[in-house]
């Protein structure tokens, strides 16, 4: 809540209605600051993801406005719920993807798609198609592919809500080295409350019908989170307070 | 969209997967051969005559004697068949690229190609041969019939892609050409290869149709009209083995585009995988 340094992107006053007269966000004011890794937490069909698509420019706000710093919408990645990815081409050129669009030569972007591979530890799996990985390992490439282009911010779509907890307790802290190693920074629809403090620096709490957000937490915990974060007093009282913000915020409408 | 782990292969049976196969390829096999063995004797027996039914012996030595005559007609209606798939290949490849350009042009044209699609090619072969030389009445039938399958198949194909993967493509603003060669048509493909298939057998029909139709008006030579004169002149012998060739073509047109399919969409596409247990 210091002003000091502008955020990266302000979201004021922003509505989403859909034509068939649903309203998905209604008054959303949001900040995203620059090199944070912001949780959106709520229950399912409060516009979290209405919100994150809005930030990526692919959806459009029905009021309010979002501005960003310097007045231009940085790269941006963009990690789904699913994988997403082309079954037709192998890891490697799904990883190629962001560039190849771009207008980066296969034989430039070997090196950059050979990193972003090695960050997620599928380096071995580059000629593999997707149908032969795991679900673990898909997210893995996906998160590869959004992160090849070393976009300044990141957006994740609860995208490891479809996993077992095993691969996402890994994949959560593989997630924070690689966030933490690439400066970048991280925008997280979640609705799991352990999940939103385990990653976040804070968490903006969304209520729904109308979609906005109700509270923010500034989740107090190490800069390098493992195991002990997890079993720490800190994080189970930092999960009290995101739990109880969640009721209070769906409160309202599930009475 | 989640997959199961693969399970170390408990189940794994080296002589289970051998006599598989063995019963996939074999047991067709012999029972084919146990049916013309059947046709065979029964003919053998009743003392059926030929200009009836003909025995598999007489109709095969008929082929080889008849070879001259009946390979010439088959390069005929192979060449028709091919010509009007490749032209139904391109022209409803086009056009399904074409509807999926907008709804505006989807709305306006598909009408056209769904009554050609609904007509019975019979009925239009008459006034197709009235308009035109009989060859190329011909080859136009082929490629009514063959054209629509194709079309329907890879349109429904481009419009199917992955939501989010064309968002994706939005997200770092991909042209529309670019949205095309590298998303829509990758994603079109194993729709197109199921049109290929149906449309391969397809343009040989619409081949032989449109040649029945244009009877003694066609001067062509192709294997229905080898048919229809052998029957003019009793000779059914030879009809029953130029039916065997049209069979035989069907068959290998058929393999021809099963195998064409599995190589483009072997490793990523499910339809062209055998699932594992």
């Amino acid at each position: 809540m210091n002003d000091a340094h502008l955020p990266l992107l302000r979201m004021k006053g922003v509505g989403k209605s859909f034509a068939n007269g649903v309203v998905a966000l209604d008054g959303l004011d949001l900040d995203v600051r620059a090199g944070e890794f912001l949780s959106l937490l709520g229950p399912s069909g409060c516009g979290k993801s209405t919100a994150l698509r809005m930030i990526a420019g692919l959806s459009r706000q029905t009021s309010g406005g979002i501005a960003w710093r310097n007045g231009v919408m940085p790269q941006v990645g963009f990690v789904f719920q699913e994988p997403t990815l082309m079954p037709w081409a192998d890891v490697a050129h799904n990883v190629y993807l962001p560039l190849r669009l771009s207008g980066v030569s296969e034989r430039e972007a070997e090196p950059r798609i050979r990193t972003a591979l090695e960050g997620v530890g599928l380096a071995q799996f580059a000629q593999a198609y997707p149908r032969e990985l795991s679900g673990g390992m898909r997210m893995r490439v996906s998160i590869a592919r959004a992160l090849v282009t070393r976009p300044p911010l990141l957006l994740m779509d609860e995208p490891f809500a479809a996993l077992d907890e095993i691969s996402r307790f890994k994949l959560n802290d593989d997630l924070l080295a690689l966030a933490r190693g690439l400066k970048t920074t991280v925008v997280f629809v979640t609705h799991s409350v352990f999940e939103s403090v385990y990653l976040s620096s804070r968490i903006a709490v969304f209520s729904a019908r109308p979609g906005r957000v109700v509270q923010t937490i500034e989740v107090d915990g190490p800069a390098v989170r493992d195991v002990e974060f997890r079993l720490s007093p800190q994080f189970a009282e930092s999960c009290r307070r995101a739990s109880a913000a969640l009721d209070r915020a769906s409160g309202r409408t599930a009475a | 969209m989640r997959e199961k782990e693969e399970e170390p292969s408990l189940r794994a049976e080296p002589n289970g997967a051998r006599s598989g196969k063995l019963v996939d390829v074999g047991l067709p096999v012999i029972v084919f051969a146990l049916f013309l063995l059947l046709w065979e004797t029964i003919v053998e027996i009743a003392r059926i005559p030929p200009y009836i039914l003909p025995a598999p012996s007489v109709i095969f030595s008929t082929l080889v004697k008849d070879w001259p005559l009946l390979s010439a007609s088959l390069m005929v209606t192979l060449t028709i068949t091919f010509e009007a798939l490749a032209l139904a290949v391109v022209g409803g490849v086009g056009l399904a690229i074409l509807l999926a350009q907008s709804r505006w042009v989807e709305r306006a044209f598909l009408p056209f190609a769904i009554i050609l699609q609904v007509t019975p090619v019979i009925a239009i072969a008459p006034l197709l041969l009235v308009w035109l030389e009989p060859s190329t009445a011909v080859l136009l039938c082929a490629f009514i019939v063959a054209f629509f399958p194709i079309l329907s198949n890879t349109a429904l194909g481009l419009a199917s892609t992955d939501h989010n993967l064309l968002d994706l493509f939005e997200l770092y603003r991909a042209s529309r050409w670019k949205q095309l060669i590298w998303l829509r048509l990758p994603a079109a493909l194993p729709y197109f290869f199921s049109g290929l298939r149906i449309a391969g057998g397809l343009a040989l029909i619409g081949a032989i149709v449109a040649e029945l139709a244009a009877g003694a008006a066609g001067q062509g030579s192709g294997l229905a009209f080898r048919i229809t004169e052998a029957g003019f002149r009793l000779n059914i012998p030879r009809m029953f083995a130029a039916l065997t060739l049209i069979s035989l073509t069907g068959i290998a047109i058929y393999a021809l585009f099963s195998v064409l399919s599995y190589v483009f969409l072997g490793r990523w596409h499910d339809s062209a995988r055998a699932r594992e247990r």
